[in-house]
Formats: structure tokens, C-alpha cells, sequence
């Protein structure tokens, strides 16, 4: 009566972000057990596949800095069912959004051609390095996103809430401790 | 002037005036800045000194106002009104020309402080528009050669005294008169046959009449006065709320025109009803102007014993009126927050119940009321509850004056009994070839022409008093854009569903508007229209999306034609945030640029 349910596809990334995030989504502990029961991974840090196919579920840590952010970011949109913004930086940019305030040319300049002994080379132009963008932007501005989940980082317990509730079909709510930082 | 030089203004004196009252507040900091020019740092502390009360408070209500001034104004300073219908007649290309006449950008103080020019929400003017306030006075029928003979003025710094009076003339443009417009009154004449009804006979008349407010909430008139009069508390206080903020009305402005003894002794019936010993008229900043005139009307009525102590010779029956400036915030219209205002503080709503009636003015018991609202009682003293509510419909008794502006042969006011359809009122004001109607003003509703049959009344189209036109040549996105920005802009901030709603509304009308919309961002504005609607403070924010919510409802095309058929898109350009790294870098090969998503390329 019951067929198996096939296991959801989950995809994740970390674009302007620290790996903070996907810490906390290890963190989970012994949940993970019952996690690998219920669903397999695509692109991940986890299992350095590159490139991400079709996909139920992707998680996205950090905000958009450079191109390759953005064709990242793409990727995935393309890819997953549910695109969910997981932390501080993919929701606002966070603290690499802190240098929005300078202007993007004379940081690059002050660093590589001003500064003595950096002087040298001038701006690296490897078409190798993605450029910078002028201002960090969260993922929100570039592609639609489903869901957020709100923390710096958010607590295992709350990606685990999250991704449960989803699997399990439920609209996906954090309770307000979850959601309380200070 | 520039920032650091501060000229000695006494200070002490204008709050010695003002009797050293920090509800008063408001009234001092506009006497210092009539003094000064603006406010600057020291003022404040001295402000603060002189009252004993905290540079906080005084800088938050410094900072509140749109028309107080915390940084210094041009010796010239020019207010754009903003509202759709000037934007229709041009407004924004002539701020422009002034603008590059005048060497100065929008917002900014030209470097010899000479002057400065800015938009303002809309300055009751919309019949004689486009309009422009110069310090203060409002100067109305704007064109390229008044612009340029402004400029000329402005640049020989020519005295405002000095300047064509028919620069400043204000026009009643009354169209249609019905029965209050056509009143002649002799002062005292309505309070005499309410007074020789007694107090419980004169509110009996009210109840009869069955009037409703004409501020737009519509509450009946004699239940909140009995109210306040059953009210346990002494020292009743009755105000009338001339804070005709709502964008396209300026029927109150000419009721204080031309009527200001029949507002004034509407006021006195009122106090008269309840028991009332204080009365307040809260004059909206746009409208200061009208100050010295209205205050002359009340000195008049004072030398005649009908404001004062035991007026027509009755003991005990004491009234008098005192006027109050507002500083150009919107949301004072509203009647707790004009009460904050009154009493000399930021004007932020309140939490009700406690209703005005009961805990209004300083917590006592206070009537609020409109100007048409207290002008029409004098109407029903003058000839019976009865006779009043024989005209006009069922629940809406007597008349509406309407303000029509926008794209018609005659705007200026119109007086009809409620019931009339807007289509007999389109007829009479001289539009054709209409395809909507703001009814209400930004707050109120938009109507289709499908929906002309509909009547001007509280139990079909409520109105304030608006009545904006918009011809098929009109762009009801534009419309609805220019009242999303003025919600943005008069928001008081201190609820954040209505400070960030607003806030992010406009951002998506923006994205919408630059041709960079998507379907997505439909869905995110009407999500955002149901947060408004539903989790405000006030009335501001829950009718903030009103105008989006109908013209997405009645005009979704004007929408929809904007947006790029994509699932999602950007607010901005991704390639041109890359330039600035392509300079640094030289690069310009095909991986320093960013194409649409089309494109397909991949990470």
C-alpha cells in the first residue's frame, strides 16, 4: 500500500558567506541519521558534485559579492522546486554587505596599485576571478527565493524544523525562540 | 545664513509668550523658526531649557514635522505640491525649469543660502494648481512665465511684499452652492435659536438631523457630542480639525475663507451642546495663510459677546477659541494623533478606546470634529434637525461639498445633497472621455467608469470631500505610484508594518515603473497590500494600499504592461553593477559581463 517515498533532492551552497551556516546545518547531530533516511544530496560542499541537477530543495548561504555568485545563484534557481535563503548574509547581504559603503574602484585601487608592495601587479585581470559586483545584494534581489530562514547562523534546531516541516508538507514555521537571538 | 551662525533670537521671549507651556511645544519651535529661519542645534537647547523639559522631546517634534527645519532653507524656499492632479498639469517640469533657472538641485540649499526648492504632499490648491508654497504663502496657476518671472524675483531677492499680488490670489471657485454655501448668517444666529431651544432641546435637534461627520469616517455628529457631554470629567474641550491634509480636498480651506464666523459658531454650538469651555481649531501648516484673517473673525465675535465669559448673557456659559498651526504632517488629520499634536508632541496616533470623547485634549473629555461638519450644525439650528435631514438619503442626511480637481472644464467646489451619482457630478464639473475616479482622496476609493452610477453617499462611495478626475490619456499606474510615494512619505514611523510597508511598496511601484517588474512582484505587492491593511497602527497605514489594491483590481492592464514576462527580474542593472570592477580590472572579455538569464549561462 504504502510505496516508499522516493527521498528529496537537496542542493546546497555557500556564495558571500562563511560556511557558518552549513556548520550549523552539521550541527543537527544525530539528526543527521535520520536525515540521509530521507533525502539525497546534489551540489553540495558535502559531496563536491559541481555542477547541480534537478533538485527538490536548495539551500542558500551567503549573499551575491561576484558573477559567479550570480551564475551560482542561477544554477540553482533553475534547478531547485523551493530555493531557501538560509542566514544573515543571503537575506541582507550581512557583513559582507559592510562594504557597500566604499566605492568598489578606489578599494580595488587603494589595495593594488596605491598600497606600497602591493603596487606591483596592479588589479588582478584573470578572466579566471569572477569580478566584484559594486554593492553585496542578497539573493532575494536577484532571483525569487521561497523561504528564509533568519540567523547568523540559524540553529541546527531551526534547519532542522525547516527542512522537516517542508519534507513533510507542511508550510515551514519557525516558533519565536527560534527566531530570538539576544 | 549659514549653519553655525546663529542670530540672537529671544529665545525666552517666545516661550515667555507662549507661557512657558511645553504642550506648546509646536507653537514655539514655528515661532522660532518664523524667527530664524530654521531651528538650529542651540535653539533646541535653549527650547529645551526654557521649558525644563528633555532636548529629546524637542528634537523629536523638531524632527517630525516636514515644515520645521532642522538644517538650514534658502531665504527663499519653494514647496512643489505634489499631488497627481499638479503632476498632471506639469508640476514636475516646472520645479525643473525653476530648478536650472535657479542653479539649484531639488532638496538642496543653493551655496549663498539664497534659496532652496522641494516637493510637498498635496497644498489644498488643486482647482488652481499647479501650486507651490514660497515661505508659506501659496502661490497658485503656475506656468513657464510665472516660473520665470519667480526666478527673476528670487534672483533680485526681491521681497515677497513686493512680489504681483496675483501671484498669491487664492480663488473660492465655488460652482455649485447648495444649502450651506448660499447661508447668509448674521453672527449669532444660529447659537441664538440654539440657545433659546436649551441644551437638551438643541441636542435633541442634532440627534433629528442625524448629521455625520464630513471628515470622511462618517460617526454621527450628536453621539459623540453627547458622549463628551456625559463624560464624567471637567473642562470639555471642543476642536475642530482644519488639518485638510487629504490629497485633492480643499473645501475646508474655502469654508475658512469665506465661512470662518459660521465654523466659529458651529464650534460655539458645540461647546454649547457639551458643556465645553476650550475650543481649538488645528490649522493645517499649508494653510497659515489664514491665519491673521481667522484670528481678526475671532476677535470680532469676542467684541460681541459671542466667545468669552457667559456669552449672550448666559452665566456660566464660557467658550472661547484658540488657533493652532500644524507643520505639514498628514497624519494629524487623524484625530488622536492631531490631539498628541495639540498638546505640543510627535504626532503619533493613539491607541483607542479610550476614545477623544472621554480622554481627548490633556485626557479631557473632547469633541473632534471636521470644518463642513461644525459649519452644517449652524444649518440645523438655523432650521431644525427635520428640515436638515430631509435632504440627502436615508443614512446620509444634508449635503457634501466636493473638491474636483484633475481633468475637467470647471474644478473648485461643488455642494450637492448626498445621493448624487458621480456621473451627474462629471456632467456638471465639465469632464468627458473619463475613465477613473479618486474618491476620497489617496485614502479613498478608485472608481472605473463602469462604476459611475454609484452615489456620493455613506452607504455607497464615502468621501472626504475629494473628487480627482483622470481622463483616457491618463496612466492609472502613475496614479497610483503617486499616492503609494506620498503614504511612503507621510508615514509617522512608529509602527513597522506601516513604516517598512509603505516603504517597500514604494520600492516595488518603482521596480514596476523602470520596466524591470515580473509577475512576482504582482503577488509581493499585494502580500505587502494585506500586511498593510491588516497589521497598522492607524487608518494611514490601512488605507496606505487602497489606491494599488483598486487600480490592480480595476486597472491591471496599466500593470501588467510593465512587467517583463519572467518569473523574476531584478530591481537592477546586474551587468552595470560590474563596470566599476571592469574598469579597475581593464577586463571586457564575455566572463566580466553578466547577460539576462536567457542567455543560459551557467556558473
Amino acid at each position: 500500500m504504502n510505496a516508499p517515498r522516493p527521498k528529496v533532492r537537496i542542493a546546497t551552497t555557500s556564495l558571500a558567506g562563511c560556511f557558518g551556516c552549513h556548520m550549523s546545518f552539521l550541527d543537527i547531530d544525530e539528526h543527521l541519521f535520520e536525515l540521509v533516511e530521507l533525502v539525497e544530496f546534489d551540489r553540495s560542499p558535502l559531496t563536491d558534485i559541481k555542477h547541480c541537477g534537478p533538485c527538490d530543495i536548495g539551500l542558500i548561504e551567503g549573499g551575491v559579492c561576484n558573477a559567479e555568485n550570480v551564475h551560482v545563484l542561477r544554477e540553482f534557481r533553475r534547478n531547485c522546486k523551493t530555493l531557501i535563503a538560509v542566514g544573515a548574509c543571503a537575506i541582507n547581504g550581512g557583513l559582507p554587505a559592510q562594504r557597500n559603503h566604499l566605492d568598489l574602484e578606489a578599494c580595488l585601487r587603494e589595495v593594488y596599485v596605491s598600497r606600497d608592495g602591493l603596487g606591483e601587479g596592479g588589479v588582478p585581470n584573470d578572466p579566471e576571478l569572477p569580478l566584484l559586483l559594486d554593492k553585496v545584494r542578497p539573493i532575494h534581489e536577484l532571483v525569487r527565493i521561497d523561504y528564509f530562514i533568519p540567523g547568523c547562523p540559524p540553529s541546527g534546531e531551526a534547519i532542522w524544523k525547516f527542512l522537516t516541516d517542508l519534507i513533510a508538507g507542511r508550510t515551514p514555521r519557525l516558533s519565536y525562540p527560534m527566531m530570538h537571538f539576544d | 545664513m549659514t549653519s553655525h551662525e546663529v542670530p540672537a533670537v529671544p529665545i525666552e521671549s517666545i516661550v515667555r509668550k507662549h507661557g512657558g507651556d511645553p504642550t506648546r511645544l509646536l507653537q514655539i519651535l514655528i515661532d522660532v523658526q518664523e524667527s530664524i529661519g530654521w531651528l538650529p542645534p542651540p535653539a533646541l537647547t535653549s527650547v529645551a531649557a526654557a521649558l525644563s523639559i528633555p532636548r529629546s522631546r524637542v528634537e523629536g517634534v523638531a524632527g517630525f514635522y516636514h515644515f520645521l527645519h532642522k538644517r538650514p532653507v534658502g531665504r527663499f524656499h519653494l514647496q512643489f505640491a505634489d499631488n497627481i492632479t499638479e503632476r498632471m498639469q506639469g508640476s514636475a517640469e516646472l520645479m525643473a525649469s525653476l530648478c536650472s533657472k535657479l542653479w539649484v538641485e531639488p532638496g538642496r540649499v543653493s551655496e549663498d543660502g539664497l534659496v532652496s526648492v522641494e516637493t510637498t504632499s498635496c497644498i489644498g490648491m488643486g482647482d488652481q494648481g499647479p501650486a507651490l508654497l514660497v515661505n508659506g504663502m501659496p502661490l497658485t496657476r503656475l506656468s513657464h512665465q510665472r516660473i520665470n518671472q519667480i526666478a527673476e524675483l528670487v534672483r533680485r531677492e526681491a521681497p515677497l511684499s513686493s512680489w504681483p499680488p496675483e501671484f498669491f490670489r487664492v480663488d473660492d471657485n465655488i460652482r455649485r452652492a447648495d444649502a450651506l454655501l448660499s447661508l447668509e448668517m448674521a453672527p449669532g444666529a444660529a447659537l441664538r435659536a440654539a440657545v433659546a431651544l436649551g441644551r437638551d432641546g438643541w441636542m435633541e435637534q442634532m440627534q433629528i438631523s442625524n448629521l455625520r461627520g464630513r471628515g470622511g469616517a462618517g460617526f454621527t455628529t450628536a453621539v459623540k457630542w453627547m458622549a463628551c457631554r456625559d463624560a464624567a470629567a471637567p473642562e470639555k474641550v471642543v476642536v475642530c480639525n482644519a488639518d485638510e491634509g487629504e490629497p485633492g480636498t480643499f473645501k475646508d480651506r474655502v469654508l475658512l475663507t469665506r465661512m470662518a464666523d459660521v465654523v466659529f459658531e458651529g464650534m460655539t454650538l458645540a461647546a454649547w451642546a457639551v458643556g465645553a469651555c476650550r475650543g481649538f481649531v488645528y490649522l493645517r501648516g499649508e494653510y497659515r495663510y489664514l491665519l491673521e484673517s481667522l484670528r481678526e473673525a475671532l476677535s470680532l465675535r469676542r467684541a460681541e459677546n459671542l466667545l468669552g465669559r457667559g456669552i449672550q448673557g448666559i452665566a456660566g456659559f464660557d467658550f472661547d477659541i484658540e488657533i493652532h498651526l500644524g507643520a505639514g504632517a498628514y497624519v494629524c488629520g487623524e484625530e488622536t494623533a492631531l490631539l498628541e499634536s495639540l498638546e505640543g508632541k510627535r504626532g503619533t496616533p493613539r491607541i483607542r478606546p479610550p476614545f477623544p470623547v472621554t480622554h481627548g485634549y490633556l485626557g479631557r473629555p473632547t469633541v473632534v470634529n471636521n470644518v463642513e461638519t461644525l459649519a452644517k450644525t449652524c444649518l440645523i439650528a438655523l432650521g431644525g434637525g427635520e428640515a436638515f435631514a430631509a435632504t440627502g438619503t436615508a443614512q446620509s442626511t444634508g449635503t457634501k461639498l466636493l473638491s474636483i480637481s484633475g481633468d475637467c472644464a470647471q474644478p473648485g467646489i461643488y455642494e450637492y445633497p448626498f445621493g448624487v451619482p458621480i456621473e451627474r457630478v462629471l456632467e456638471d464639473c465639465g469632464a468627458s472621455d473619463i475613465q477613473a475616479v479618486q474618491v476620497g482622496g489617496a485614502a479613498g476609493i478608485t472608481l472605473a467608469s463602469y462604476e459611475f452610477h454609484r452615489r456620493i453617499a455613506f452607504e455607497d462611495v464615502p468621501t472626504a470631500g475629494a473628487f480627482m478626475v483622470f481622463d483616457s490619456s491618463r496612466d492609472l499606474f502613475e496614479v497610483a505610484r503617486n499616492f503609494v510615494d506620498f503614504f511612503a512619505h507621510e508615514s509617522c514611523g512608529f509602527c513597522t508594518p506601516c513604516r517598512v510597508g509603505t516603504a517597500l511598496l514604494k520600492k516595488a511601484m518603482k521596480k514596476l515603473a523602470e520596466g524591470r517588474g515580473a509577475k512576482t512582484d504582482l503577488a509581493d505587492i499585494e502580500w505587502i497590500d494585506r500586511l498593510l491593511k491588516n497589521a497598522s497602527h492607524c487608518g494611514l497605514g490601512s488605507a496606505a494600499p487602497n489606491p494599488v489594491v483598486d487600480t490592480l483590481l480595476k486597472f491591471r492592464p496599466a500593470y501588467e504592461r510593465r512587467l517583463q514576462s519572467l518569473d523574476f527580474e531584478p530591481a537592477f542593472d546586474l551587468d552595470a553593477a560590474l563596470a566599476a570592477a571592469r574598469r579597475a580590472s581593464g577586463r571586457d572579455d564575455p566572463g566580466a559581463h553578466i547577460g539576462a538569464e536567457e542567455a543560459g549561462q551557467n556558473g
